[in-house]
């Protein structure tokens, strides 16, 4: 087949797209900002619910793309409609004329640095759920003293359902993530009392709430209602936070050796410059506005243009890899079809 | 000692983690490993018979238990009358009544 399909953005979305299309007959290419595929999905060591290993499947999705067009360390410098295809120029010199544009540029992670309340970067012993996973992968991080970890506290919301961190939307898969670590932790360090404060604990995916009852029962984890509205540190080193525990309707305050922040999901600025070189919208929350919210999430609302994964809101690992493999089928029906819908 | 100036400053209302002893309730929780699993719904408060008359609720004396409010969960429990209605609307399967028996005995055993 002669018709070209690029594919923007190399992360799980952008993967799986890819090896679908090929499976379909056609040779994409995945145009990639950095120098490895795997966004996110690489810095990450177990996945929800089963704990999976993530490396698993990052090499189950790059075994599936083998023979694949890659292009590295690209951007994307221009890209234009021409009559029924795009005109692509990529920051390596090369042109692409394309027949199909699938975009899957992803999510940016919330820096925890702009709720400076918390003290991100300014306490030695505050971390975030990506530095947390980074530990668990490799296994040290300076903040985290092995021998004297005895208190930890998760923070739930940092940077989601937050109108002056310009983040309105609930990140999702937050609240899962901080029950999978405080369980890892736990497990790690048997003796140390673990917090979580939450706003509302939304575990909606399959098996979450198991985990949840699991959390309490066989690990003890200790959840309050609560949104944290400061952390400081005392004279040893510690963080001090302080909340409301809603539930007794009082201030509550407690010293702790780590504060974890389960920092969100903000829509990506790549995706956002992609956006105004198409003329594509923007939803209300900052990620690009689907064809329909419900039955075409993976279409823009321009010819020739697909979404796939976190550039349209905040998505776990299973409903981005769904939504990649539906985006390579629309594809598919687009490029056969001369009389297609979308 | 310190003067009197005849006034006192007011006791703080804050809950301090780092200074609440859990002796009695981590020996509430080996004693019923359910109190573990309350999700706070407020389903017990709900349904309960006394709560027309009483500041009670199951919900409500855990939460307390675990922040040192002792005295209070205590006095909050004393109302009940083990009709066991909150047993039939947990949705988390909790004995309520077992672990309201519990908690008296427990928690009171000291003071007598």
């Amino acid at each position: 087949m002669n018709k070209n399909i690029v594919i923007i953005g190399g992360g799980p979305a952008g993967m799986e797209a890819a090896s679908q299309l090929m499976l379909l007959g056609y040779s994409p290419i995945i145009i990639e900002k950095t120098s490895a595929l795997g966004g996110h999905l690489a810095r990450w060591d177990r996945l929800f619910p089963d704990r999976g290993s993530a490396k698993g499947l990052l090499d189950e999705l790059f075994v599936k793309l083998n023979g694949a067009n890659i292009f590295y360390d690209s951007d994307i410098v221009s890209i234009n409609r021409l009559n029924d295809s795009y005109n692509i120029i990529l920051s390596n010199g090369i042109t692409v004329i394309a027949q199909a544009v699938l975009i899957a540029t992803g999510f940016n992670l919330f820096d925890a640095r702009k709720k400076e309340e918390y003290g991100y970067g300014i306490y030695n012993k505050v971390i975030t759920n990506a530095d947390l996973e980074a530990y668990f992968k490799n296994g040290s991080d300076e903040r985290i003293d092995e021998s004297g970890i005895k208190r930890i506290g998760f923070v739930h919301c940092v940077g989601s359902r937050d109108e002056k961190a310009c983040n309105r939307q609930c990140s999702k898969v937050c609240c899962i993530t901080a029950l999978k670590q405080a369980i890892e932790l736990k497990e790690k360090f048997p003796e140390s009392v673990i917090y979580c404060f939450y706003m509302d604990l939304r575990l909606f995916g399959r098996k979450y709430e198991d985990i949840y009852l699991s959390a309490q029962k066989d690990f003890g984890i200790r959840f309050i209602r609560g949104r944290v509205s400061e952390a400081s540190e005392d004279i040893d080193g510690n963080v001090v936070i302080k909340a409301e525990d809603t539930l007794t309707g009082k201030p509550l305050k407690v010293t702790l050796d780590l504060l974890v922040l389960m920092a969100g999901m903000s829509a990506n600025p790549d995706a956002n410059r992609l956006a105004g070189m198409l003329s594509l919208a923007i939803d209300s929350d900052g990620f690009l506005q689907s064809y329909d919210n419900v039955a075409y999430i993976h279409r823009s609302k321009k010819k020739g243009i697909f979404y796939a994964g976190t550039c349209t809101g905040p998505k776990t690992l299973p409903e981005t890899l769904s939504e990649a493999r539906s985006a390579a089928l629309d594809i598919h029906n687009y490029l056969k079809n001369s009389d297609y819908g979308g | 000692m310190a003067a009197d100036f005849g006034f006192r400053l007011s006791p703080s209302s804050t809950i301090n983690l780092d200074k609440t002893d859990l002796t009695k309730f981590n020996q509430l929780v080996e004693e019923e490993p359910d109190v573990k699993k309350c999700i706070s719904c407020g389903s017990c408060t709900a349904t309960c018979t006394a709560g027309k008359f009483y500041d009670i609720g199951l919900r409500k004396a855990i939460i307390y238990l675990q922040r040192g409010m002792e005295k209070e969960a205590v006095k909050m429990l004393e109302h009940c009358m083990l009709c066991g209605k909150c047993m039939m609307v947990c949705p988390r399967g909790l004995n309520t009544r077992h672990i309201i028996l519990s908690i008296s005995r427990i928690y009171k055993s000291e003071r007598q």
